[in-house]
């Protein structure tokens, strides 16, 4: 992380009355008791002490604190519920902490448009809570759904089980209200489905809390489907999981869900929940279908068919709704079950051709080896993102070293494969010094350059997503080249 | 001198584009980005000094069906796209629009065009925008440099979202040199449910109850009476078409379970898949307007509020996406239009004359012309498209 400024540290006491002029009453967090539910992230690995914790309530607010914290030259980090899986709301000591906890209020649902205006602290399961009564839900569903926020979904551009089917965050959304860190507050989208100018709301989700902070987000909602049918299918090598998965694919079936876990994590999960999964299994596929009954029927019959042409020697078929939901728990709680099993994890998250499935599972078991560190991996099979759950005990001296550069060597693999390094948990500050791997000096600085057009002191969550912070000013040099012209033959003006 | 005066440089590869632009950059000159120049009429572009085309970027570097993904060169024509596609069961399912007989303009509508300028047809409703099925790209930005953003594989959320960016940005931004795109599996059938003689409120309520059941509806659309007695439809009064697509079963039960919740809204007849198929590529091309002499106009609302759209600007009007997008011939001033279309939470896009895009304001003007500079600071590229005039 960028080294703390003395100055700014000195200044805590003005800074934190600065605040308290802006967010009366109980809004300002200063007193290091209060700090400690702050200093990390769902990213535990990484801790670190706020200055202070803002939690305002108002967008004037919002605005007044980020205005105040530019023309002082504070530095703010946002902060959902902090389920951030990759740093994303990682502290600094330097900064600032602005909480949204308190923008908790769905404020109107649009049944007529398919659309929820809610407050960006209501947390994903709370969209849907407010909106299911009349048949409807909020698609996206990572697994801390219960938890993390709206918000943080924006910023993250969270995905989900179901997002091979229902698309990402950012597939459904319609608008937001920003505050830059100049305090000024822009609107971009709304209610209709395509924007008027360039789509900063396309831009500004995912942007893991660089470009600006989200002070309202209107979400799509989509009506139910008829019914949800799961299946369970354990197969003796992985090698015949990922090709059923392949000819899922090619019979033009998407799944709702389309899961794989690989026996550690089968035995981990089933170990902690008991959902009833195979543990002789090499590797266990989930694939829900949804849709009217008619579909569910014949779909469900048609990826049997499939499976057992694969060899597949364990099927079962969810029979009710209850059993549905009991084949999720197992890999809903896969983290969870994990973490019963070693002191510590992380949670890798490259996305990968699915076809380069068994070469990276191969590789990722002599890494295993190598670094002499368990690993299990559950995998969103349908979209080829892959999560290994590297084990480690901290308490032991160089394991938590050998679990970071077990893990940067999943990524690189994952790239080399020609993946990307993370496709739902974000870059944060655990891949950033891998950044390089996937974009060069140029890429990056293009990225860069969009940060300096949203924030240009570079004062809104630095420390985030780019290896290396450069000055805007010298970003924004245009080199031209006047030497000898490339291409000489082809036509000029 | 007018752009299609102008000698096209029709570079072969990243490196022929780099070197176009920066050498643009470097002279103080201007350059109109086309990909098949079909849409070159929307816009207000200021007087450039050469145009580049990316229609010779037209190879196809990889496509693998079983990944849902397809990386090409951004000239490469929708058409051949959606038939190498077809052959592998799969389709674009953001339908991309052609617009040429909309827009009377001559060529072939490429990837990299329908991507710039965010274009998606009437199963935009379900399978989301051309926006949301871009993954990735390399490209040459106004500065001359090459770079690229996404991956090439469907779920990627590493650094930023540039793919939704330059997705609607109409060339002003850089100039596509590769892109990667998601393909989806094609229904095996489809049908579309007919309603008839609805005033355009109750066609706006119809849809309404149609798109927020379980019915999957891929296709929700109102051709008024003036619009539906144009052809190929010819029918006698107002039609209202509701699409239903997938596997046989599911579209049967589907079709039973929608026809019942419509009950109330009168007659309903079925087209089958090939009469289906037919009537929503001519929705997709707004055919029944597009030869209506009067200036056209896209209007994207909220669904609920498209049909209110003509009674604050006389004219005539057809729906697409639920009554989300709103086609609409009117001699009223463009001024007018875009403030209307503001006025009801949208916003407007001329397709035929000046004024395409409506004036912006305030802090997010001066945003998305920071934008605009971060990668264009010296006004190389499309100088001025997306601009308002007035």
């Amino acid at each position: 992380m960028p080294v703390p400024d003395p100055a700014l540290l000195a200044r805590k006491a003005e800074i934190v009355r600065a605040l308290q002029r802006i967010v009366p009453g109980e809004g300002v967090v200063s007193e290091p008791a209060g700090l400690v539910p702050f200093e990390s992230d769902g990213l535990s690995a990484y801790r670190q002490t706020p200055l202070a914790v803002v939690l305002p309530e108002t967008t004037a607010q919002v605005s007044q604190v980020l205005a105040w914290c530019q023309a002082n030259g504070v530095k703010v980090v946002p902060r959902g519920a902090g389920t951030s899986l990759s740093g994303g709301a990682l502290p600094l000591a330097d900064g600032v902490v602005l909480g949204l906890s308190k923008f908790n209020r769905v404020l109107e649902v649009d049944y007529a448009n398919r659309c929820a205006v809610v407050q960006p602290g209501v947390t994903n399961l709370g969209i849907t809570a407010a909106v299911e009564a009349a048949g409807f839900y909020y698609a996206p569903d990572p697994s801390s759904q219960i938890a993390c926020t709206i918000g943080g979904n924006v910023a993250e551009n969270s995905g989900g089980v179901h997002c091979l089917k229902y698309g990402l965050t950012t597939n459904n959304l319609l608008g937001c209200e920003l505050v830059l860190m100049s305090g000024e507050i822009v609107r971009l989208g709304g209610k209709a489905m395509d924007a008027d100018g360039y789509d900063l709301l396309g831009l500004v989700t995912g942007s893991e809390g660089l470009l600006g902070v989200v002070t309202e987000v209107t979400v799509r909602i989509l009506p139910k489907p008829q019914t949800a049918q799961a299946l369970l299918l354990g197969f003796p090598t992985v090698e015949a999981a990922g090709a059923t998965v392949g000819d899922i694919i090619a019979a033009g079936v998407i799944p709702a869900g389309l899961e794989m876990m690989d026996n550690p994590a089968i035995r981990a999960a089933e170990a902690f929940v008991g959902a009833g999964y195979p543990v002789d299994a090499a590797a266990l596929l989930i694939v829900e279908l949804d849709g009217p009954e008619a579909e569910c029927a014949e779909l469900t019959g048609h990826v049997r068919a499939l499976a057992s042409a694969r060899g597949a020697d364990f099927v079962r078929v969810s029979q009710n709704e209850a059993e549905r939901l009991a084949f999720w728990a197992g890999r809903k709680a896969a983290f969870p079950a994990v973490g019963r099993i070693a002191p510590d994890y992380f949670c890798m998250d490259g996305t990968i051709p699915r076809g380069k499935l068994p070469q990276v599972l191969t590789r990722i078991t002599e890494l295993s080896a190598h670094y002499g560190l368990g690993v299990a991996n559950v995998f969103h099979a349908g979209d080829g993102n892959l999560h290994p759950l590297i084990l480690y005990d901290a308490d032991r001296p160089g394991e938590l070293e050998r679990a970071e550069a077990f893990g940067a060597d999943i990524l690189k693999l994952c790239v080399a494969v020609g993946g990307v390094l993370t496709g739902e948990h974000g870059v944060g500050v655990e891949k950033r010094d891998l950044m390089s791997e996937m974009f060069d000096a140029t890429d990056l600085a293009c990225q860069q350059r969009v940060k300096c057009a949203f924030d240009p002191g570079l004062l809104l969550n630095p420390g985030k997503v780019f290896p290396t912070l450069h000055r805007c000013a010298e970003l924004g040099r245009m080199h031209v080249h006047r030497g000898k012209l490339a291409f000489p033959e082809l036509p000029r003006f | 001198m007018p752009d299609t005066m102008l000698r096209a440089l029709k570079p072969t590869s990243a490196e022929e584009v780099q070197a176009i632009v920066a050498e643009a950059g470097a002279g103080a000159r201007r350059l109109a980005v086309t990909g098949g120049g079909t849409k070159r009429s929307v816009g207000s572009m200021e007087p450039v000094d050469a145009v580049l085309s990316t229609a010779r970027l037209d190879r196809i570097v990889d496509y693998s069906p079983e990944e849902l993904t397809l990386t090409c060169e951004p000239g490469v024509r929708i058409e051949d796209l959606e038939r190498l596609t077809a052959a592998k069961g799969q389709m674009l399912a953001f339908e991309p629009p052609r617009w040429t007989r909309l827009l009377a303009s001559r060529g072939e509508p490429t990837l990299g065009g329908v991507l710039s300028a965010n274009l998606s047809g009437p199963r935009r409703i379900r399978a989301g925008a051309a926006r949301d099925h871009f993954l990735g790209f390399e490209a040459v930005s106004g500065r001359g440099e090459m770079f690229k953003a996404g991956g090439r594989v469907v779920k990627n959320v590493t650094g930023y979202d540039l793919m939704k960016l330059l997705a609607g940005s109409w060339g002003t931004l850089a100039v596509l040199t590769q892109v990667t795109v998601k393909v989806l599996p094609a229904p095996r059938t489809e049908t579309t449910l007919l309603l008839f003689g609805l005033p355009d409120v109750r066609a706006s309520e119809a849809m309404t109850v149609a798109l927020n059941g379980p019915f999957e509806v891929s296709g929700a659309a109102h051709l008024p009476s003036f619009a539906a007695r144009a052809r190929p439809l010819k029918a006698e009064m107002a039609v209202t078409a509701l699409r239903l697509e997938g596997f046989d079963a599911s579209v049967a039960a589907r079709a039973e379970a929608l026809s019942a919740v419509l009950k109330g809204f009168g007659r309903i007849e079925m087209l089958d898949a090939g009469h289906s198929r037919d009537f929503w590529t001519q929705v997709r091309e707004v055919e029944a307007i597009a030869s209506d002499p009067r200036p056209l106009w896209r209007l994207s609302l909220p669904p609920a509020q498209g049909w209110r759209g003509p009674h604050g600007l006389p004219g005539d009007a057809l729906y697409d996406w639920g009554g989300g997008l709103v086609w609409l011939a009117t001699e009223e001033p463009p001024a007018k239009v875009h403030a209307v279309a503001r006025e009801l939470g949208g916003h407007a896009l001329g397709l035929r004359g000046h004024e395409a895009f409506g004036p912006r304001y305030g802090a997010l003007a001066a945003l998305q012309a920071r934008v605009k500079a971060a990668f264009d600071p010296l006004g190389v590229l499309n100088p001025g498209r997306m601009e308002a005039t007035s």
